[in-house]
């Protein structure tokens, strides 16, 4: 197990390596910090002092690779490679192109963006789950037939429209709770609650839909049959084997995203004005602040592995078939 | 000519796959084991009515595709002037609503502006008043008592001309089926009113029925009203949804067309070759993947738009800067969206390459290249076509929150995304500005529902895993 795991962690590398190469490549090869300084000054009216000056504040001076102004190991780390790139692998974002330290404001608003994920991937995942066993329950009946149709037509609605439409209904039109904004302490449950209740039901019919199959498939297995045929009642054969078995799917689909709960979700957190990752991500990409989307893609990524090594371990853990070699 | 037609890229790209659609289409026709699957989805009366609505949208975005700069009226030194602006055929049908432009907001079929005025009268008097829009409605003297009578006019036309059209349509359609069959055209009238028919007949002429009736109604009612109000600046809004189609088509279509090719050929090539061109290949793909899609596109775009800021002289025109933008952002999408088919079309690859009649073409020596062409990639086809029709209507959705946070089409690009994007502020007004977002909304819900039915049906066609229980 732990020899497995060390081996993917070392599988790991050269994957963050090439990230961070496509990352380099996007924002410093494609177009040159020049260019960046340019359409943050300005297109016209700028002298190439101006420019010249925004690079040197932001460290994009240096050349690509190679210095050769300076001597010994220098001449590689005396570079924008080095600084800006290299940098990422020991999670030193430096500072964004406006000057403020990136990993301290990652820290900060990882919090919000918690806060809101953690109850709406719980709630609705357990909320999900009851609708799919009810819907398998009743297969091949009409509530089945109709159920999945209300499905896809949930999960063919834009988020935009759920978001916009809760907003407007509980928040304008029946002043519940306060259309945007943030606080801390207990006080945020109040900004929270139309944000989560919004999330569960905007992902409502997908996975409901998805669920649904899941169930279904386990339900047509030889052991739920033998279960049956030994007098098990459907309730017990429900909850006790098709619910436990499907659960490892279910679960595995899960683990993936843990670690991305903490990158927040950008149209929700923008929308609700919440002081999380995600809206920090948007505000960073309408400000064209590279080095805050550059930290943000760098920080996905390695939250995405790590989820796929989690996904890995969680399977052995809940499935004791699966042995890892 | 009366015009000189422009072919923007996007255009020509959306012409090609029209033509792969086509040849396609002719292809199943003449193989009976490619048709099976497809006659059992337009038997499906949910696959064939779907089939019809994505068949219009599409019809829509094509007409829509075929620009032109029109002829001015002004000839100098005996040659014909054009106009710089780029029309497209949709146009032109749309006229009226393209340009009845009134000044600022105003409600669904309404007969007056949204906002008050100053309104001075010849007689001095100056009154605080909604004024009437200079189109909408404008012939009418007293809107308050003609118009529900005038609009029920328009309507009953408009149903009409639907009817006849559709009329049109069912004739073609039975004297064409009957000419095809060889039975005589009482025999088959019999067949399709009784209901005898293998196809979902009566569902389908109910469809086209009520498309037709929709679409002549609303270019009645649309060319002397606002159908769904004006926005702030006064263009209709029932206009920019049908523009809108082009956009959410093309990005569904086109992106398809970019990732294709490449998912195919990485996908069986790691499947077949093994070894190292898989470690290769499942490298890129991993570490791809691993970047979260919205960030890349976020970065991709942001990019993008820097170049085309310091680059801004190479656009001949607005039309066409807003035009390469959106090919930009096909081709972002299509190389985050390629891994998921890539790697289910390795793993399809490793297991028809064990397969017996492989090992046989191998031992006939047959070349690696033509084993792959010949007898691997027709028996994964039916993964690729049902990953392309679950996909689009996920672009569909993409579209409009990537246009929403600034990283999708260009702001001057007519697009679901952009309308929700510019409306969404005017929810905060008393009383509420609702109909640019409702607009947005149903066009793009009744485009991602059916597409969503359609795929479900064509999963369950052509998967032979799917059983007939489910």
């Amino acid at each position: 197990m732990i020899s497995y795991i060390i081996r993917r962690v070392l599988y790991a590398i050269p994957i963050l390596i090439g990230i961070n190469v496509i990352t380099f490549l996007l924002f410093f090869v494609v177009n040159s910090p020049d260019d960046m300084a340019m359409s943050q000054l300005g297109q016209k009216y700028t002298t190439e002092q101006q420019i010249e000056d925004w690079k040197r504040e932001r460290g994009y001076h240096l050349p690509l690779f190679h210095n050769p102004s300076v001597t010994g190991m220098a001449q590689l780390q005396e570079t924008i490679f080095y600084q800006k790139s290299v940098r990422l692998f020991v999670f030193d974002f430096g500072s964004s192109d406006s000057g403020r330290d990136i990993s301290y404001d990652i820290s900060q608003r990882m919090w919000p963006s918690l806060a809101i994920a953690i109850p709406n991937l719980l709630v609705g995942l357990l909320v999900t789950i009851s609708f799919a066993l009810l819907i398998a329950f009743f297969r091949a009946t009409y509530i089945d037939y109709w159920s999945v149709i209300i499905c896809v037509a949930l999960m063919s609605i834009s988020t935009l429209f759920y978001i916009i439409g809760g907003q407007f209904v509980v928040g304008k039109l029946m002043r519940i709770v306060p259309i945007s904004g943030y606080d801390i302490g207990l006080e945020a449950i109040k900004f929270l609650l139309l944000p989560v209740i919004i999330g569960i039901i905007s992902g409502i019919g997908a996975s409901t839909r998805w669920y649904r199959t899941i169930f279904l498939e386990e339900m047509n297995k030889d052991y739920v049959r033998t279960a049956r045929s030994k007098g098990v009642s459907e309730t017990r054969v429900m909850f006790a084997h098709v619910l436990r078995n499907a659960m490892i799917p279910i679960l595995t689909g899960v683990v993936v995203v843990l670690p991305l709960l903490f990158m927040g979700s950008l149209l929700t957190e923008n929308f609700f004005g919440i002081p999380g990752l995600g809206s920090y991500t948007i505000d960073a990409i309408n400000r064209q602040d590279f080095a805050i989307v550059r930290s943000m893609v760098y920080l996905g990524s390695v939250l995405y592995i790590i989820g796929l090594l989690l996904t890995d371990i969680s399977y052995t853990l809940v499935d004791p078939r699966i042995r890892l070699s | 000519m009366p015009f000189q037609p422009v072919i923007l890229i996007t255009d020509a790209l959306f012409f090609l796959l029209t033509a792969v659609l086509v040849i396609f289409v002719l292809m199943i026709r003449t193989r009976p084991h490619l048709k099976r699957p497809w006659q059992k989805v337009i038997q499906r009366s949910t696959g064939a009515v779907s089939l019809c609505v994505l068949l219009t949208y599409y019809a829509v975005a094509l007409l829509d595709s075929m620009h032109f700069h029109p002829r001015l009226d002004t000839q100098v030194a005996a040659e014909y002037q054009y106009a710089n602006e780029i029309v497209s055929v949709l146009d032109v049908i749309m006229t009226p609503m393209r340009t009845q432009v009134e000044k600022t907001f105003s409600a669904p079929l309404s007969a007056y502006s949204f906002s008050k005025e100053m309104i001075q009268y010849d007689d001095g008097r100056v009154e605080h008043v909604y004024p009437r829009l200079k189109y909408g409605g404008a012939h009418l003297s007293d809107p308050g008592i003609e118009k529900l009578a005038d609009l029920g006019q328009l309507l009953l036309r408009g149903i009409a001309l639907g009817l006849f059209g559709w009329a049109v349509i069912m004739g073609t359609f039975i004297l064409l089926s009957t000419a095809s069959s060889g039975q005589a055209l009482k025999h088959q009238l019999h067949t399709m009113i009784k209901d005898k028919s293998d196809y979902p007949i009566g569902a389908v002429s109910v469809t086209l029925g009520l498309i037709a009736v929709l679409i002549a109604s609303s270019m009645v009612v649309g060319s002397q009203y606002h159908l769904f109000g004006t926005d702030k600046v006064g263009q209709d809004v029932f206009y920019q949804a049908i523009k809108s189609i082009r956009t959410g088509v093309l990005i569904g279509a086109l992106t398809t067309l970019v990732m294709l090719p490449v998912a195919i050929i990485l996908g069986s090539m790691a499947g077949f070759f093994r070894g190292w061109v898989d470690d290769v290949i499942q490298y890129i793909y991993t570490t791809l993947n691993s970047i979260p899609n919205v960030l890349l596109i976020a970065a991709s775009v942001l990019l993008i738009q820097v170049y085309m800021n310091n680059n801004a002289d190479s656009f001949d025109s607005l039309t066409e800067r807003a035009d390469m933008r959106l090919l930009f952002l096909c081709l972002i999408l299509g190389i985050t969206s390629w891994t998921g088919l890539c790697r289910l079309l390795r793993a399809e690859t490793f297991k028809l390459r064990e397969m017996e009649y492989i090992q046989a073409a191998t031992a006939f020596g047959v070349s690696k290249y033509k084993i792959l062409a010949r007898h691997i990639m027709p028996n994964f086809m039916h993964i690729v076509l049902i990953t392309v029709v679950i996909d689009f209507s996920g672009l569909v959705l993409a579209e409009a929150v990537l246009s929403y946070i600034n990283i999708g089409v260009d702001p001057a690009t007519n697009s679901w995304g952009n309308m929700i994007n510019q409306a969404r502020l005017e929810m905060a007004r008393e009383p509420v500005v609702w109909w640019s977002l409702s607009a947005a909304f149903i066009f793009m819900f009744v485009l991602v529902l059916f597409a969503n039915l359609f795929a479900d049906v064509v999963r369950d066609a052509l998967d032979p895993r799917v059983s007939g229980s489910d």
